[in-house]
């Protein structure tokens, strides 16, 4: 037993930053913020070299036949770098939609409710290759050239577009329940590190302020008050990321534990962590914190983008009790 | 990342289970928690079979006479002591985690000699006098004196919140050597005789009602100056080993025996019907992950310690996570209750409700409220979070 990161996956999970700070720096990020562009197909492409769609699929199959764990330590790198599109989905989507794997398909994913009565946003749905609707009966592609949508003049979070869809096709089916369920587990588990790479941003985000900024004389992370927002926004960062790891390890260990119990609570610990440390890194920085410059918002915003494809928080905290 | 258990682990654990499934049932009803004599035969009986099955001091060295078992062997132990149910450490706590592991890393081999073995066996109970009246959260300001005199020095003063006192044999004592105002520079560590005069002892009562801990006052007691442990003045760092060997694996068991509970209190509100109720489920499911996430931090924590030798400050992330969320589950405790929530002692009717009945409801929810106190108030760990792990600067 050794929960550490091995040395493979503090090597990764360095590559990927080293990636990120290259390719998706924050000021060109902000450069295309709510032009609706598309997304950047160097960057794209540059993502499918590193593995990060075939990074699981088996060696046989093309990939790079790594654990989830790995994906994990990933995905929280993508998260931390706020790098916009749908890498989660397409990831997913490997094995299951040609050319997802080598990034030549970007693959956008929806959840149909059982209702149907919900609003139903997609994002960049104009630089997708392929949507997947995810379903209690499975996976079905469809075709985003066929889906009724209209883009979204004013997105909450400005680096993620948002169609409107008025109507869903039904589109063909690629995957049966237990898909649906394997994919809404691993989105959990790997949108949670998604999560817990925003909140790991924001508490050096709050941090760095708070040691810089000065009133009464003196820097405001001395005053206890800020301290303990920091701090407790660390706990949230470093226990849901726990929660994340842990529940990746059980997908790739099974007999360790309950998988899709861990999956639930890493999800909905990391998006409670993601949005509250948002929420925290904005009143840390304070006035400063509510205006478009200081990027604290743009990780609550993303934050609240990438929850909502997890599964309600209520739901998931029933999953949790009921497997309790 | 792994958590998988190697064969050696595998096999560790399953001695352990088996020795406890064989001694458990042999153990005799546990006293009253009024009963401090009846508890502290109990708790030292228990020891004993601990230390002749060699499972003594788990987490001591071999040279300190423990069994030098690895980090995750001893989070192995704590956890099938948990999970069957084994006798706490009860009055045996200050003894084997706080001076047992300090004489071994800051004692002289006379000091090991004499101290260790008699923790180890049961044969010898320990209490702590660090707090005082007015040196809680800053330890730093006790005022207790030591003034030396020959060979031994003469203590004069008083401290808090000191445990089993009236049964300890020995207190791991702070006292201020230096000038007033000397704070950390002028404190030393001393084995204080409980059997000397001077020393009285008045029980404070908790809000639980129960007498767990109390008022040491000290009037010129004499401790030799061979019970030093650490340099003169030196106390401020010889504590800070003992400090950081709470915060790794001290709280270890406590995770699991509220997953426990928690699993308790999902069966009480099936058999009440509470389970009916939307909120109770996704209350119970999200204390639930919570929980799960701790025992995940626990181990990485147990495998950091594995790494470098030494707990890390992520102990105080731990400690203060489990300490908050175990008063929300005890919050949950009480909901479910009901009216059987405001009554201390088990209500006719409750039984056969195993071990959540309302007694253990309401005694979880007060002691509850002391787990974000002792060890550290949880606005004290904030500070160690913010001032030692993300370097924000002293106020």
């Amino acid at each position: 037993m050794d929960f550490e990161l091995s040395e493979d996956e503090r090597a990764l999970a360095e590559g990927m930053r080293r990636l990120c700070a290259g390719r998706f720096p924050l000021d060109r990020l902000r450069a295309a913020e709510g032009t609706r562009a598309g997304l950047d197909p160097a960057g794209w492409a540059e993502l499918a070299e590193a593995g990060v769609f075939s990074l699981r699929l088996p060696e046989a199959d093309g990939g790079l036949g790594l654990p989830t764990a790995a994906a994990a330590v990933v995905f929280e790198e993508l998260g931390r770098a706020l790098v916009p599109g749908p890498s989660l989905a397409s990831h997913l989507a490997a094995g299951v939609v040609d050319g997802a794997a080598e990034g030549k398909v970007v693959v956008g994913a929806v959840h149909r409710s059982a209702a149907g009565v919900a609003p139903v946003v997609v994002e960049h749905l104009g630089s997708l290759g392929t949507l997947v609707v995810v379903d209690d009966d499975g996976l079905s592609v469809v075709d985003p050239a066929t889906v009724g949508a209209e883009a979204v003049e004013r997105p909450l979070d400005p680096l993620t577009p948002l169609w409107h869809v008025a109507a869903l096709p039904a589109g063909e089916r690629v995957g049966g329940p237990d898909d649906a369920a394997r994919w809404r587990r691993d989105s959990r588990v790997l949108g949670g590190a998604l999560l817990v790479g925003l909140a790991a941003a924001t508490v050096d985000l709050a941090v760095a302020y708070a040691k810089e900024r000065e009133q009464f004389g003196k820097p405001i992370g001395s005053f206890q008050a800020v301290k303990h927002l920091c701090a407790d926004m660390l706990v949230r960062a470093e226990v849901a990321r726990a929660a994340v790891h842990a529940a990746a390890v059980t997908i790739d260990q099974p007999d360790v534990g309950d998988d899709v119990r861990a999956a639930a609570g890493a999800g909905l610990l990391a998006a409670e962590a993601a949005v509250a440390n948002g929420k925290a890194c904005i009143q840390v920085h304070g006035g400063m914190g509510f205006t478009w410059e200081v990027p604290a918002h743009l990780y609550l915003m993303r934050a609240r983008v990438l929850s909502g494809a997890l599964g309600e928080a209520d739901a998931l905290a029933e999953v949790v009790a009921t497997r309790y | 990342m792994d958590l998988r258990y190697s064969e050696s682990e595998e096999a560790f654990r399953a001695g352990l289970r088996s020795w406890l499934a064989d001694v458990l049932p042999t153990l005799p009803p546990k006293p009253s928690h009024l009963d401090w004599p009846g508890r502290r035969a109990y708790d030292t009986a228990w020891q004993r079979m601990l230390f002749d099955a060699g499972y003594a001091g788990i987490d001591w060295p071999v040279e300190g006479g423990g069994r030098g078992a690895s980090p995750v062997e001893q989070l192995i132990y704590l956890e099938e002591l948990e999970r069957a149910h084994a006798p706490y450490v009860g009055v045996n706590f200050v003894g084997l985690l706080h001076a047992g592991p300090t004489v071994i890393v800051e004692g002289t081999p006379e000091q090991r000699a004499r101290f260790l073995p008699p923790i180890l066996r049961g044969d010898e109970v320990w209490c702590q006098g660090f707090s005082e009246p007015g040196a809680g959260s800053d330890l730093a300001s006790l005022r207790t004196r030591a003034v030396r005199d020959g060979d031994e020095y003469v203590v004069t003063g008083q401290k808090i919140w000191t445990s089993h006192a009236e049964v300890a044999d020995f207190c791991e004592l702070l006292v201020r050597t230096g000038p007033e105002d000397s704070r950390h520079r002028g404190i030393t560590w001393l084995i204080l005789p409980m059997d000397r005069p001077g020393i009285d002892f008045r029980p404070l009562r908790t809000i639980a009602g129960s007498t767990e801990f109390g008022e040491l006052f000290l009037d010129g007691v004499r401790v030799p100056v061979a019970n030093r442990v650490g340099d003169e003045n030196d106390g401020w760092r010889v504590t800070m080993t003992t400090l950081s060997f709470e915060r790794g694996t001290a709280f270890v068991g406590e995770v699991l025996q509220s997953m426990e509970l928690l699993r308790g209190l999902r069966a009480l509100a099936r058999r009440t019907g509470g389970w009916a109720d939307a909120q109770v489920r996704r209350r119970t499911g999200h204390l639930g992950a919570e929980l799960d996430a701790l025992w995940a931090l626990a181990r990485r924590n147990v495998s950091q310690a594995a790494r470098t030798g030494v707990p890390g400050i992520g102990g105080s992330v731990y400690k203060l996570a489990l300490s908050e969320l175990r008063q929300r589950i005890a919050e949950l405790g009480m909901d479910l209750a009901g009216a059987a929530g405001l009554v201390w002692d088990e209500l006719p009717g409750t039984d056969g409700r195993g071990p959540l009945g309302n007694a253990e409801i309401v005694s979880t929810w007060v002691h509850s409220f002391s787990r974000t106190i002792a060890a550290g108030t949880s606005q004290i760990q904030r500070n160690i979070i913010a001032e030692r792990i993300l370097g924000l600067p002293k106020g």
